[in-house]
């Protein structure tokens, strides 16, 4: 099962490493991470989303996590209220029928045009993950010339 | 001042008694400021004996171990020694040498990104790129070192960091928002386990490496005793519960003790404390006290329902806990347990500890009996990996805490030599004995210089018998006796001894060893004892790996 767990970390150098080397010497599996500072600035938020086979699993994520000497709180958000974003910027080629498409999909969903050209559209795409993997699913119809995604970023209620 | 002064008055500080090293390139600014400090400095002959050498000062002294190295290979060499430290939680700071700041990342001369290698075989580690960083960063490494689960810290410091000023100011406390060990055990936690104490039947402890740790022997004395429970110990816990206790079970696991596997087997409450149930404890984990609930006390949340699920995990320091426990006890509560402890007593008398005592040919257990008899017990011992280890474990009858150093975790061959330096030197008046074998002292046996150097007098007993013996047992149970790689065409041991300066000794006769232990004991400094042993002699009892620890072969006739 897919948990998104929040972290608030020491801002310092190699944390993300420290992070990652756990996740990897221990056999975990990172579905998504996205890592930035917070409104205190010696201090970073990273919202891993883990896929845990079974509750000792998870467990041990977060005791794991929580060892380390640079982890300050670890937080499991899946057991909480919350909301989650993610964001997709894409280019999409400036031709029918996908021209006509990207105008669909912009009163349809929240996708927003950030520039185009002769050649093509930038698209930003912004939502909660299954609403984002349901918009994907549309764009992936259009034809796409190049597709980057961020990892989800999430908030307790 | 300069940072390599820092760096000595900073240890000055930490009460740092001696380190153990090896210099080079990154640390000649270091070096020059060690030259007259007022701090013991023991040269190795290679870094990974420096690292255990500290790891066997810690473990004995409970201070927290110092080594030091240059950067590239000199770092590199120290790991063995820092990942030892890390699995059995053993409190060190290990500082390298690295290459100045500008050159890092360029692949400079003797350059290894060491934070990077040792990131998952300590528990914190730095790289100091300011020297404004140096006082301040060594006070958390040896806090964090000793505090919570102890566990090694290293502090990569580049060249040029060591010949920057600035001013000393030596922190006086330290406050860690992101740790914050537990120490007492919580309060609903510790009633719900002495209502499972009081209504048990079949009640077994099992102690680990925390109750030496945490100091807490004398707090599980008395709560074995007050319940009448008894003790098993782990490799690590050996000493935490003396072995000549009636209630004591001796070590369980893979090497155990038949009586110790078959009361946990039939155990209805396990009280595991300070012990990881590492898998050559468990066995077989779905098998592992399978009637029994557990109560597990450890310092550690991420070893609580790591390998097996326990009831009830009370997170915080052995000592403390114990203590709490024996606090909150009905004075009026007696365990009526005594039919149990018949059938433990039983076990034992059918099940002892043994060995065919043979004529002619020498039995290493024999040599191991001999040594503790002669030595009444007291000596620290500190083995080496393999059977010399388990042989040591099984005969030489630990007492008390910080007298039993082996690499229990990591299980590094090499690791007892040097660590048996260490303790020599923390202990000055100690007996202190290598329990070796023929393969493991070849893997530092350079350290020969060492206690040559300082006259370390450290007793060296090899069991030889010219095999990776317990690989080799394994080939014979499991591999069809196919002997591959296992056999050792071994130089003089006594020549090499006497090349270092080192008093050698070579006892080929079983009737030879009394006086042969009497001699090495009673000469007054270093020995190198080659006991040529029985060759093919096995551990037993033993659990076949993957087995369940009730199903052991040898020891059960």
């Amino acid at each position: 099962m897919k948990h998104t767990i929040q972290v608030l970390v020491e801002n310092k150098f190699g944390v993300l490493a420290r992070i990652a080397s756990l996740f990897s010497a221990r056999g975990y599996n990172i579905d998504s991470l996205a890592v930035g500072e917070t409104q205190d600035p010696t201090i970073s938020c990273m919202t891993i989303v883990v896929n845990a086979e079974d509750e000792r699993v998870l467990e041990q994520i977060k005791k794991q996590l929580h060892k380390l000497i640079d982890v300050i709180t670890v937080v499991d958000l899946t057991r909480k209220d919350y909301i989650d974003r993610e964001l997709i910027l894409l280019k999409i080629y400036n031709k029918k029928p996908a021209k006509d498409m990207v105008e669909e999909l912009v009163k349809n969903y929240p996708v927003e045009i950030l520039d185009k050209n002769e050649e093509y559209f930038i698209l930003q795409v912004c939502a909660e993950h299954n609403d984002l993997e349901n918009i994907f699913k549309e764009i992936k119809k259009i034809g796409i010339k190049e597709l980057i995604r961020t990892g989800k970023i999430a908030i307790a209620k | 001042m300069k940072g390599a002064k820092i760096f000595v008055e900073s240890l000055i500080k930490e009460n740092v008694e001696v380190i153990f090293g090896y210099p080079g390139g990154a640390v000649l600014p270091i070096f020059d400021f060690l030259y007259d400090a007022p701090i013991k400095f023991i040269l190795t002959r290679h870094e990974q004996g420096a690292a255990h050498a500290a790891d066997g000062y810690a473990r004995s002294t409970g201070k927290v171990g110092v080594c030091i190295a240059t950067s590239g290979p000199g770092a590199t060499n120290l790991t063995t020694g820092i990942a030892t430290a890390y699995m059995d939680s053993v409190p060190m700071v290990a500082f390298t040498g690295q290459v100045k700041t500008s050159l890092i990342g360029n692949d400079a001369f003797q350059e290894a990104d060491v934070t990077g290698i040792t990131r998952s075989i300590t528990k914190h580690n730095y790289l100091i790129k300011d020297v404004k960083e140096l006082a301040p960063t060594i006070k958390e490494a040896f806090y964090l070192a000793r505090t919570g689960r102890p566990g090694p810290v290293l502090v990569d410091i580049p060249v040029d960091v060591q010949l920057h000023d600035t001013e000393f100011n030596y922190p006086y406390d330290i406050s860690l928002r992101s740790y914050r060990p537990t120490y007492f055990g919580h309060r609903g936690q510790i009633k719900k386990a002495l209502k499972l104490i009081y209504s048990a039947k079949r009640p077994v402890i099992i102690a680990g490496g925390g109750v030496i740790i945490s100091e807490g022997a004398r707090e599980l004395f008395q709560f074995a005793e007050r319940f009448s429970i008894p003790v098993a110990t782990t490799l690590m816990g050996l000493g935490a519960f003396p072995s000549t206790h009636p209630l004591y079970l001796g070590m369980p696991g893979m090497h155990g003790t038949v009586y110790a596997n078959m009361a946990i087997t039939e155990s209805d409450l396990l009280i595991s404390v300070g012990c990881r149930f590492d898998d050559r404890v468990t066995g077989r984990v779905d098998a592992f006290a399978p009637q029994a609930k557990i109560i597990h006390i450890d310092i550690d949340p991420t070893s609580i329902s790591k390998n097996i699920k326990v009831d009830i995990p009370i997170v915080g320091d052995a000592k403390n806990i114990l203590g709490q426990l024996l606090e909150e006890i009905d004075r009026k509560k007696i365990l009526n347990i005594s039919s149990w402890l018949k059938r433990i007593k039983e076990f034992k008398k059918k099940h002892p500890l043994k060995y065919k005592k043979g004529v002619g040919g020498i039995k290493p257990q024999y040599v191991v009996e001999e040594l503790y008899l002669q030595t009444k017990g007291r000596a620290i011992v500190a083995t080496e990996v393999g059977q010399n280890q388990m042989w040591a474990a099984q005969f030489y009858k630990i007492d008390s805490p910080r007298h039993f150093l082996s690499s229990g975790g990591l299980g590094t061959m090499g690791y007892g030599f040097p660590a048996s330096i260490g303790a020599k030197v923390g202990n000055p008046t100690a007996v202190v004995l290598d329990i070796a074998g023929d393969g493991s002292i070849q893997m530092n046996i350079q350290e020969l210089a060492t206690i040559s150097t300082y006259d370390i007098g450290v007793k060296i007993i090899i069991l030889n018998n010219s095999y990776l013996g317990m690989v080799r047992q394994w080939q014979e149970l499991f591999y069809n006796r196919r002997y591959s790689a296992t056999s050792l065409k071994n130089p003089d041991f006594v020549k090499i001894a006497q090349g270092y300066k080192v008093k050698g000794m070579r006892i080929k006769k079983a009737n030879e060893v009394k006086k042969a232990v009497k001699e090495l004991l009673s000469y007054k400094g270093p020995v190198l004892a080659d006991f040529w042993v029985e060759e093919e002699e096995n551990v037993f009892p033993m659990v076949p790996a993957g087995e369940a620890i009730n199903r052991m072969i040898g020891g059960m006739a």
